[in-house]
């Protein structure tokens, strides 16, 4: 579930609050918050989508778990879905441009240890 | 009728706003229409594609590819489809990707420059979606969440909800609306899945509309037990062991024996049948969504073993949902059309769940179709939906059915709905009594949804969410008690076999009462047939 909104990185834009499938932020004057972390569905798109990767959604979907920000930077934890998906600015490809892979099913069949 | 805080004026309503919502408004924006798309959440975000990413149904234009495809299909599916349809579909699903290419997907090509359209990246995907739809001049709504469609004695004409970041309320009317909201997962949180809680289905039985295949909903998929993403597809590549390490199953492609094994005990997954750095790089960069959350839980899928749990996907990942009668994906209610998994799939997968690419081109087609048979539709009307004399059409969980003065208190009426519908025991390991009973406590229920609503916004939308699950949960247990066999997703103990004379699609329709029909089949006389050769 989402579990943190760095209030250092946070620049009040309110995009997560406009993208989030399940409204679970709310603007609190000028910085979001997470007013319904119950209503989170874990699927990591607010974190996709924030400008400043000031969000970080634990994986853990049934209970929040503990973050701390300090170990989130230093791992690369923070932003690192954005990246991943291709969409920071110093990201050189998308996650579709890097899957150069054939069909799925296929690889599957021929390639899979017995 | 009483004033909302806004109102618009369309040809097309679409309410829902993935991939096969997306499509709609797209194509009925592209036959001239003027189109109004509605989401509860966000176009971009909202519904099981977004998220994660999906495979695509590719064959090959060879006639004895496809016809071999349909006839595959024809059989898995028990001959509740269509071979017509089949066909339709993988002709239009190849139009469709030429055209995501042309507005900026980057597909893969192979080593002769071909493009490979098998798969699509969610997030990319969505984004371009999005973009596309804008462009063709449709007016997105985002975070308005419909709650009742309005009607006349002509059919339907818009619907009306309300904005969950202002609270204002809106009304849209159109003489067409495509119903596009998804199937109902009952808040099971599978990836991207809990904004699917059947409210479309509900508000189309409002005015009358007619459900098609409910009982095929008995679809549960494998999910980290921490976590809530659900592409199976990548446990091919995995042994099942149980608490003590033993292994229990290697790459099992259908999952078709988690739930039992999982009634003796925890089961644990480890991707360790790919043995090679090139295979584990392969499957990293196919499906990243599967990896990331189990990577930040600590868990290197290919070496640790990690719990597994399964995740209810309703009549998402089932193929029950608003019966089309026309190519056009229209419903049995004038002017309401359906798309996605909104709409019953039947006429494409049959008894068995579309799964991941199926279900996605089907998206991408009905999608389409519904579009420009909308629009066709509202463009045919002599006159705008601004000058017909409509009326709102919900009751359930909504102001205008409240008849006590008790509160309707949306949380925990969710939680008795899911007691009865996500566990396997009542839902997956189908019997009469069991279901017979939990059937009887979700009607039990129904009183509670003529509470008096909260007047906060959430309140609003979750009261409404709350009746449209425990509605769907009753379709799909009387469904699942009146098809008396087991065939693709349904089943039932007492009755473990397929029977032939039940090759029909069984109909409901109404909300208090629930009443059954069925529907002949085009192809039922294949599978007497095929019977016959088996028992000479």
């Amino acid at each position: 579930m989402i579990e943190l909104v760095s209030k250092d990185r946070c620049i009040g834009c309110s995009l997560c609050v406009k993208v989030c499938p399940t409204n679970v932020f709310e603007m609190q004057g000028k910085l979001p918050v997470i007013a319904r972390q119950d209503d989170c569905q874990t699927c990591f798109m607010c974190e996709a989508y924030c400008p400043v990767d000031a969000l970080y959604v634990a994986p853990q979907g049934e209970c929040s778990v503990e973050v701390n920000e300090e170990e989130l930077v230093s791992s690369g934890l923070l932003g690192s879905w954005r990246a991943e998906i291709g969409w920071s600015r110093d990201s050189v490809s998308t996650m579709a441009e890097r899957d150069t892979t054939p069909f799925f099913e296929t690889f599957t069949e021929q390639y899979r240890g017995r | 009728m009483s004033q909302q805080d806004q109102q618009w004026t369309a040809d097309v309503l679409v309410l829902g706003g993935g991939p096969a919502g997306a499509w709609a408004a797209w194509k009925a924006a592209s036959q001239g229409a003027k189109v109004i798309l509605a989401d509860k959440g966000y176009l971009g975000t909202s519904g099981a594609t977004a998220p994660g990413g999906t495979t695509l149904l590719v064959i090959p234009p060879v006639a004895d590819l496809r016809e071999q495809a349909v006839q595959a299909r024809l059989r898995a599916g028990g001959y509740l489809s269509e071979n017509a349809w089949i066909h339709r579909v993988l002709d239009q699903v190849e139009h469709n990707l030429e055209l995501v290419a042309e507005w900026g997907y980057p597909f893969p090509t192979d080593g002769e420059g071909k493009p490979l359209r098998t798969h699509l990246h969610g997030p990319e995907y969505m984004q371009i979606m999005r973009r596309t739809v804008r462009k063709a001049g449709v007016k997105i709504m985002d975070q308005s969440p419909a709650l009742e469609l309005l009607h006349d004695e002509h059919g339907v004409g818009g619907a009306r909800g309300i904005n969950r970041l202002t609270g204002e309320t809106w009304e849209i009317r159109a003489n067409a609306v495509v119903m596009a909201t998804g199937g109902c997962a009952f808040l099971s949180k599978g990836l991207g899945c809990n904004v699917l809680t059947g409210e479309g289905l509900l508000m189309s039985a409002e005015t009358g509309a007619e459900l098609s295949g409910m009982e095929f909903s008995r679809q549960y998929a494998p999910s980290f037990a921490d976590g809530t993403v659900t592409r199976g597809r990548m446990l091919a590549w995995a042994t099942l062991y149980d608490a003590g390490g033993r292994p229990l199953h290697k790459g099992d492609r259908t999952f078709g024996s988690l739930p039992e094994l999982m009634q003796q005990g925890p089961v644990y997954a480890c991707l360790d049948l790919a043995d090679t750095a090139e295979k584990r790089e392969f499957l990293r960069r196919a499906h990243p969504i599967f990896f990331m959350p189990l990577e930040r839980a600590g868990i290197d899928p290919f070496r640790h073993k990690f719990p597994l749990t399964l995740r209810y996907e309703g009549t998402m990942r089932g193929t029950g949902g608003l019966r089309l009668t026309g190519s056009d994906c229209a419903t049995t209610v004038p002017g309401l059309y359906a798309a996605g998994d909104a709409a019953s799939r039947e006429k494409v997968t049959g008894a068995i769940s579309g799964g991941g690419a199926y279900n996605a081109s089907w998206a991408m087609c009905s999608g389409s179709w519904a579009g420009q048979g909308a629009a066709q539709y509202a463009l045919a009307q002599p006159r705008g939906a601004d000058s017909r004399r409509l009326l709102a059409a919900g009751r359930y969980g909504l102001p205008a059915g409240a008849t006590h003065s008790r509160a309707l208190d949306a949380k925990p009426l969710i939680a008795a709905v899911q007691r009865e519908i996500l566990p396997l025991r009542i839902n997956y390991f189908r019997s009469v009594p069991v279901v017979q009973s939990a059937l009887q406590r979700l009607t039990d229920l129904m009183p509670s949804l003529h509470g008096r609503i909260a007047p906060s916004v959430q309140g609003t939308v979750q009261s409404r969410e709350a009746a449209a699950m425990l509605i769907v949960g009753r379709w799909i247990y009387t469904a699942a008690l009146a098809r008396k066999e087991s065939r693709g997703l349904q089943s039932l103990a007492e009755y473990p076999a397929l029977d032939p004379r039940q090759t029909h699609r069984l109909i409901l329709s109404g909300i208090e009462q629930i009443r059954t029909s069925t529907e002949s089949v085009p192809h039922a006389h294949e599978l007497g047939r095929l019977q016959e050769e088996r028992a000479i």
